[in-house]
């Protein structure tokens, strides 16, 4: 199948973004704000549709309006972003505006899918350039800003006690996920990104406990995940996402049963040795 | 040289006065157990000695001189609220997520730092926490892990900020015990905040009573006594004492006992109208 420039973009593409959704997501997951993340991307449907309005691709539409949403979440963090009906209600408003451009919007139908679900299939060697570039962005502030991320995910009362500006490094870590998002968004459509950002670092940290072990696990998961959707994809003609969707959670679930059969060995080689 | 001085300091919350034109002052060395209902300002003093509130009056000064944020000197144990259940990070990257936290870039541990983690993990008798992810951990474990956490680092201050909630009577003792040894052999200044005051007999050297905005700093016996009491809770209270306890009553009702009770409800905000 390799022999089709399409699928080699494909594998290129969700490559990037495979490994920085798994990455991102780990800290997502941790922080207990997979939600927020979600918001985030309906809010760029929005800003997709916006562009496509004005003539603008969908990418930096997407890319702005997230970059926007995530930090203006970051600077009213303790009245919005971790209250749930606050953020529902303007995740459903954005999804509202990005049907109402829509309607404005020559190319309907096309255009709507691959928004909301992804067209990994039809990238080409422009998003690539352009995805590369983003991620490498991504990774390097998500590099600079990690070990105080850390911290005031873990600790928020301690870390701000030893000088964590606790405001400015959720904001920070926002605006990275906006990026991610954004990235995400094009691979597997805004309706799916939990697929690679969620599933998979969930999944890893069910698995491991160390951080960076589980930061790989994260981004090896997404990767796998994301090739072997598009290679069932190619043979079976079902969607990309759909085959993506289904693997993560299939890794999740599996992941989640696996310490369940470790305790039950565990446990059965206790009674054995007390026998 | 005193650790901890109060000159006539006010902190305010909003628009809430929690302490008002307080002045003590706490020495070198010295086992104070924090005490009084909830929303006395346990919390809040502990916080203005961190650096992150700036009294509203008053001089405030720490080993001497104005607090400041992120004193390496100060250990400190929050109050746990945000330890998320389902974390599965081992305690050694747990401890070590706080080491250095407020430098940027990507975390690392020295070897240096991780032996220092596992001595300190040793010295709270909790060396395999340094292994085990924190899900699996118990009330009683994670405890000792942030106890640990606070005392690296060779702090002069330990701010404790109810290190026995959640704990039960066993662990609660084994705590203290743990807090005792290691601070009476490194000479710790420990600020201890509690509900029962019981348990902390035998091991405090002065009670820091707090309450209605006020502040009495005393041995036992000088703070324990209806009439300071009285003043500090707005109501008559009265001194109990029977074998080797002491029991502050309101109206025959344990007030201890009460405030427990109503913290599984009500967290801080808790305010007595007795």
């Amino acid at each position: 199948m390799f022999q089709y420039d399409f699928i080699q973009n494909a594998f290129a593409a969700a490559g990037i973004v495979a490994v920085v959704s798994g990455i991102v997501g780990y800290f997502l997951v941790m922080r207990g704000q997979t939600f927020a993340g979600h918001a985030l991307s309906h809010i760029g449907f929005a800003g997709a549709t916006g562009a496509g309005l004005i003539g603008l691709a969908p990418l930096w539409g997407l890319i702005g309006f997230t970059l926007a949403a995530g930090i203006a979440m970051g600077v009213l963090s303790e009245r919005i972003s971790n209250r749930d009906v606050a953020i529902g209600v303007v995740l459903a408003l954005a999804l509202g505006f990005g049907l109402l451009f829509l309607h404005y919007y020559t190319s309907f139908a096309t255009q709507a899918t691959a928004l909301l679900f992804g067209n990994v299939l039809a990238v080409d060697h422009g998003m690539i350039a352009t995805l590369a570039v983003l991620g490498v962005i991504t990774l390097v502030a998500l590099a600079a800003i990690m070990r105080p991320l850390i911290f005031a995910s873990l600790q928020p009362e301690l870390a701000e006690a030893k000088g964590v500006p606790l405001r400015f490094v959720s904001t920070a870590f926002l605006a990275v996920v906006a990026l991610a998002v954004s990235e995400c968004a094009q691979i597997v459509g805004v309706l799916l990104v939990f697929t690679l950002m969620v599933g998979p670092p969930a999944a890893a940290q069910r698995l491991t406990t160390g951080l960076w072990s589980g930061l790989a696990l994260a981004a090896l998961l997404a990767l796998a995940e994301a090739w072997l959707g598009i290679t069932v994809a190619y043979y079976t003609d079902w969607p990309v996402s759909f085959c993506i969707a289904c693997l993560s959670a299939l890794g999740y679930f599996a992941a989640l049963a696996a310490p369940a059969w470790q305790t039950r060995r565990r446990n059965a080689d206790h009674a054995n040795e007390s026998a | 040289m005193n650790q901890v001085e109060l000159d006539r300091v006010t902190l305010t919350l909003g628009e809430r006065t929690v302490l008002a034109d307080a002045s003590l002052a706490i020495r070198a060395g010295e086992f104070i157990g924090v005490l009084g209902p909830n929303g006395a300002g346990k919390t809040t003093l502990m916080r203005a000695i961190l650096g992150l509130l700036p009294p509203s009056a008053g001089t405030l000064r720490v080993f001497g001189r104005p607090p400041q944020r992120g004193d390496h000197s100060i250990g400190y144990l929050p109050q746990v609220r945000t330890v998320l259940p389902d974390l599965r990070v081992r305690g050694l990257d747990f401890i070590g997520a706080s080491l250095h936290g407020q430098r940027w870039g990507l975390p690392s541990l020295t070897r240096h730092d991780r032996s220092m983690i596992e001595a300190t993990l040793e010295s709270v008798g909790a060396r395999d926490l340094a292994r085990r992810p924190l899900s699996e951990m118990s009330g009683g474990e994670r405890q000792r892990l942030l106890l640990a956490q606070a005392l690296i680092g060779q702090p002069k201050l330990l701010l404790l900020d109810e290190p026995l909630i959640s704990l039960d009577a066993r662990h609660q003792e084994v705590a203290i015990d743990v807090v005792r040894k290691v601070c009476r052999e490194r000479g710790i200044t420990v600020l201890f905040s509690a509900h029962e005051l019981n348990q902390l007999l035998g091991t405090l050297d002065r009670v820091l009573y707090l309450g209605n905005g006020r502040a009495v700093l005393g041995t036992v016996d000088e703070v324990i006594t209806a009439p300071v009491l009285s003043r500090l809770y707005g109501t008559d209270i009265e001194v109990v004492r029977a074998a080797g306890h002491i029991f502050v009553m309101s109206r025959g009702r344990d007030v201890e006992t009460s405030a427990h009770q109503h913290d599984h409800n009500h967290g801080d905000e808790h305010e007595h109208h007795h």
